[in-house]
């Protein structure tokens, strides 16, 4: 019964509701299908989203200063900053910014994120560096770069958790393990992170370098509205 | 700023500063959008007011009213919409100019941030003493978080010369620009935590080791990585589908019938759940709200950026299990 809870989500996604709503309903459904009260649905949600609160901490904090300085011309400067570097190119920018990060999370250290790095300095780095000299990108482009800069920012920071110091998920791993009676040790759990966060900086080479090419190939061609419908065709 | 911990040392200062300072921002965000409130509508005014509240006050608030709370948001956001503000064309102006006079010094504020955070987050709980401790461990992060930003934002008011009520507006038009998705996560939170209780995830591996052939070790590899992506898909939370589906499908199969070493095929596992969190509109901080925040038209469009690059690295990590895990 509990399972309602999963086909009203699938359903009300499909039907384009509100996100938020669905979400909700589907809660009220799986706590209903497995015989919880309304006063636990609510409790849970509650207590839940206070506990969560950390994770719109970055954002709501971090918005007044990034605000003030992008009107004073923040992004104008990073990106005026990084066009004087020779051999920079949006794809390349992103990848250092993705290692950078790796390098960070390896040793437990976040440095970034969406809102303190990406909005305000990433994207416009990469956004610069690709119309150097030309007339505005076209919009999808602009907008693609962007993506990318938001998933250099989840690549990095995905990818090389905890390796040399264990901070979160290798210490849940060891913890549901041994829940289990079975027990390893948190070097080893970190250390068989690397082959994973090795690969991640290759297949985003990858990725950086494709997009780095459909930004050569719009500078090449003359007109911004040709990439654009060029652009649609791309898988 | 003075708690007692339930049973610890007295810790200086709490994580709860900073949700506090949060929330009372949210408060002002709102005080300012009743100014538009004729013309934008009451949502905005109403979704930031509660939003505040909950902040400040939830730990304090019996659980359920809190979830009724949340439910009331989710009400007002399906009756109006939150408007973005839409930029004037003398702003573009105004920020090449500034960008030109302020120079390099407008770098200072958002490179001071994670210098902050970074040396916040290493010394704060390395200071204590007999009795006492600057932070709580487990809150280290959100204290050093929290600092920083404080001192990003004196530093940015400073530089700009610019007042509060700037900052305020400023704050504001980027939090207007996320919108609803702000608290999704939170939300979504909620869900995981019910589905959680509700014994989804069990329901969900014992049906596939009950369909799947797990007598040959390949399948039972690919059950558990393909088990720990989809559970993220549907949950958005990597950590959550672990120890469902290493419970359920990892250490029974992989470990006990083939002989897997336990320490590889959580780590492989744990990563293939990851790519699955690029893939879902569930793991809304990390795929919705940068796709809002970075004014995207298309909500969609980190993931469609993200996938290729899932689907290859969760292939690898099914190899590279499948290749050393049963090594020993």
């Amino acid at each position: 019964m509990a399972l309602v809870g999963i086909l009203v989500m699938v359903v009300g996604l499909m039907l384009r509701w509100n996100t938020l709503l669905v979400v909700v309903l589907a809660g009220f459904a799986t706590g209903l299908g497995a015989g919880f009260s309304i006063r636990e649905i609510l409790g849970l949600l509650g207590s839940f989203f206070v506990e969560n609160r950390f994770m719109s901490l970055p954002v709501v904090l971090l918005l007044p200063a990034i605000g003030l300085l992008e009107r004073f011309g923040l992004q104008e400067r990073a990106a005026g900053l990084i066009s004087g570097v020779s051999h920079a190119t949006a794809g390349r920018v992103m990848w250092v910014y993705q290692a950078l990060r790796q390098a960070g999370s390896m040793v437990g250290l976040t440095i970034g994120g969406h809102a303190a790095m990406v909005r305000p300095l990433v994207a416009p780095m990469a956004e610069a560096l690709a119309q150097t000299g030309r007339a505005p990108l076209p919009r999808q482009l602009s907008h693609r770069i962007r993506a990318h800069a938001a998933a250099a920012e989840n690549w990095g920071n995905f990818f090389a958790d905890d390796i040399l110091v264990a901070i979160g998920p290798v210490l849940l791993m060891k913890g549901v393990l041994e829940s289990a009676g079975v027990s390893v040790g948190v070097v080893e759990l970190g250390l068989w992170g690397l082959p994973t966060a090795a690969m991640a900086l290759l297949l985003a080479a990858w990725r950086f370098r494709l997009l780095d090419r459909d930004i050569a190939r719009w500078r090449a061609s003359g007109s911004p509205t040709e990439c654009g419908a060029k652009e649609k065709q791309a898988p | 700023m003075w708690r007692q911990g339930e049973a610890g040392p007295v810790k200086l200062l709490s994580s709860e500063v900073f949700y506090v300072a949060a929330g009372l921002g949210l408060i002002a965000v709102a005080v300012r959008l009743l100014r538009r409130a004729g013309t934008d509508g009451w949502t905005g005014v109403l979704f930031y007011g509660l939003l505040g509240l909950i902040f400040c006050l939830g730990p304090h608030l019996p659980s359920e009213w809190v979830g009724g709370m949340v439910v009331a948001l989710v009400l007002v956001l399906t009756r109006g919409q939150i408007k973005p503000p839409v930029p004037a064309a003398a702003e573009t102006e105004f920020r090449r100019t500034s960008a030109a006079r302020l120079g390099h010094r407008l770098l200072v504020p958002a490179l001071l941030i994670p210098l902050v955070v970074l040396s916040a987050g290493w010394l704060l709980p390395r200071i204590r003493g007999e009795g006492w401790r600057m932070v709580d461990t487990k809150e280290a992060n959100q204290v050093a978080l929290g600092l920083g930003c404080l001192a990003g934002l004196v530093a940015a008011m400073r530089i700009t010369r610019a007042g509060p009520r700037t900052a305020v507006d400023e704050g504001g038009r980027l939090l207007l620009t996320v919108g609803w998705a702000l608290i999704l996560p939170q939300v979504l939170a909620g869900l995981g935590g019910i589905f959680a209780r509700a014994g989804i995830g069990e329901l969900i591996s014992q049906g596939i080791g009950a369909i799947l052939p797990m007598q040959w070790a390949w399948i039972a590899v690919v059950a558990y990585c393909g088990g720990m992506a989809m559970f993220t898909v549907v949950m958005g939370n990597a950590f959550a589908a672990f120890p469902v589906m290493t419970l359920g499908i990892g250490l029974p199969f992989i470990v006990r019938q083939h002989g897997g070493d336990p320490a590889i095929m959580s780590v492989f596992g744990m990563l293939s759940g990851y790519c699955g969190t690029l893939m879902t509109p569930m793991a809304a901080n990390f795929n919705l709200v940068p796709a809002l925040l970075l004014e995207l038209e298309d909500r969609r469009a980190v993931i469609k950026a993200q996938v290729p690059f899932a689907l290859a690295l969760w292939t690898f990590n099914v190899l590279a299990m499948g290749l050393l895990v049963f090594r020993r």
